[in-house]
């Protein structure tokens, strides 16, 4: 039987070229990256109907952009709105591969830290390059919060300084061990339910109670595939809240 | 075509395929890659579309509410045009009523007037002629007074007095 852990494994396909020493190759992740890019295009082009008044999947597909550009407008303001893309990308990059994530024989990609981490990482470096850009060298500021007392200044700024750097590493390591928690508590519990079914008897009976547990998790873990998306959305427009809003 | 077998190289580490570093190359090329599609897909056409389509919506709106309420002003613009008219018209009715009252009541008093004036001769007239008659009447006495007096002075007294005696003791006494 098939260990909790075997459901996160790559399986290289076919390996293509080298980059860097570094393997590539077409793999069980890629080709999940590619399904869920392309269910996210082929829904919004779903959505692309242009109407004045909208149907069912145009609804749909406006009501995705007022979110999120809510989410932006309201936490950072309307000259964000250029990050617009880049959040909604995210969002739905995150949303569609945890969805699919749980289906049966899918593979969930954001269940790998390094995907979770070159997101996060990736985000933190547009926050750090747009507020450099945009703010010169002023946008240190962010790391020395004014009108405080210029003697506890040292520690302040090192507190901000860690707490910055704890922000891609959060972000990454949330979603990453979210998926993870999820996908192995179902498959714990569908183990041990198929562990029982095989004993026989009257131990079979009891395979109802995991059974009962994993349609709660998967339920859960429905909710937690939204929220992730929606939590890894919001924190990245409350870190782009820095590029425009250096004094805090 | 040699293929990697990750697998055995999750064995020897034991941990997570997470934690196998050999194949983060993969899948942060491929995220890149996919995320990359997504992202010119999401900026280059499809939410250009929903702002398009949510602007144009709202600009709508926000027409049929202007020419709305520009109707609703013309509307009421004409409610006061209305009542003025009408007030217009009711002061125009109360004047033409007034004037021709005022003139009916001037026709009233002359006519009173003419009718008063030409009473009023025929009073005069009347008083002269009965003033007349007295005069005579009362001359007529005198007359007959002397005419009396002399006939008793020349009965009793067998005497003709003067016509011109008789008066002048008549005016005396």
């Amino acid at each position: 039987m098939a260990g909790p852990m075997e459901q996160f494994e790559i399986d290289s396909k076919v390996d293509l070229f080298e980059i860097a020493g570094q393997q590539i190759s077409w793999t069980n992740s890629a080709f999940w990256m590619v399904v869920t890019v392309a269910a996210i295009i082929g829904f919004f082009l779903l959505t692309m109907r242009g109407k004045l008044i909208p149907g069912r999947m145009q609804s749909m597909g406006e009501l995705s952009y007022q979110f999120i550009a809510d989410m932006v407008r309201d936490t950072v303001g309307p000259e964000a709105m250029r990050f617009l893309p880049f959040v909604f990308a995210l969002f739905f990059f995150i949303l569609f591969a945890n969805l699919i994530g749980m289906n049966p024989y899918a593979f969930t990609t954001t269940s790998h830290l390094a995907v979770t981490a070159a997101l996060s990482f990736f985000t933190i470096f547009i926050v750090i390059i747009a507020g450099i850009w945009k703010n010169g060298f002023k946008w240190f500021g962010i790391f020395a919060p004014s009108g405080l007392p210029i003697a506890i200044m040292p520690l302040i700024i090192l507190i901000e300084i860690v707490s910055f750097v704890a922000r891609p590493v959060t972000l990454a390591v949330r979603l990453f061990a979210n998926m993870v928690a999820g996908h192995v508590m179902l498959k714990l519990f569908a183990i041990f339910a198929a562990y029982l079914v095989t004993k026989g008897g009257v131990t079979a009976l009891g395979a109802v109670l995991p059974v009962v547990g994993t349609i709660g998790i998967i339920a859960l873990e429905f909710l937690v595939a939204a929220l992730q998306a929606f939590v890894f959305a919001i924190l990245t427009c409350i870190y782009l809240n820095d590029v425009y809003h250096v004094d805090h | 075509m040699a293929e990697t077998t990750y697998e055995g190289a999750d064995a020897a580490s034991g941990g997570l395929p997470q934690l196998d570093v050999s194949t983060w190359g993969s899948q942060i090329f491929w995220l890149a890659l996919t995320f990359a599609v997504l992202y010119f897909a999401l900026s280059r056409f499809i939410l250009p579309n929903l702002r398009d389509t949510i602007a144009n919506r709202s600009d709508r709106i926000a027409d049929d509410l202007d020419a709305a309420s520009r109707m609703q002003r013309e509307a009421e613009e004409a409610e006061k045009a209305y009542e003025a008219a009408l007030k217009d018209a009711r002061a125009k009715a109360s004047n033409v009523a007034e004037t021709t009252r005022q003139s009916l009541d001037a026709e009233i008093q002359k006519e009173l007037d003419a009718a008063d004036a030409e009473s009023e001769a025929q009073a005069l007239v009347a008083e002269g002629r009965i003033r007349d008659i007295k005069t005579a009447a009362l001359s007529n006495i005198d007359n007959v007074a002397s005419d009396v007096a002399g006939t008793l002075v020349r009965e009793l007294t067998g005497k003709s007095v003067t016509d011109a005696k008789i008066r002048a003791a008549l005016a005396k006494g």
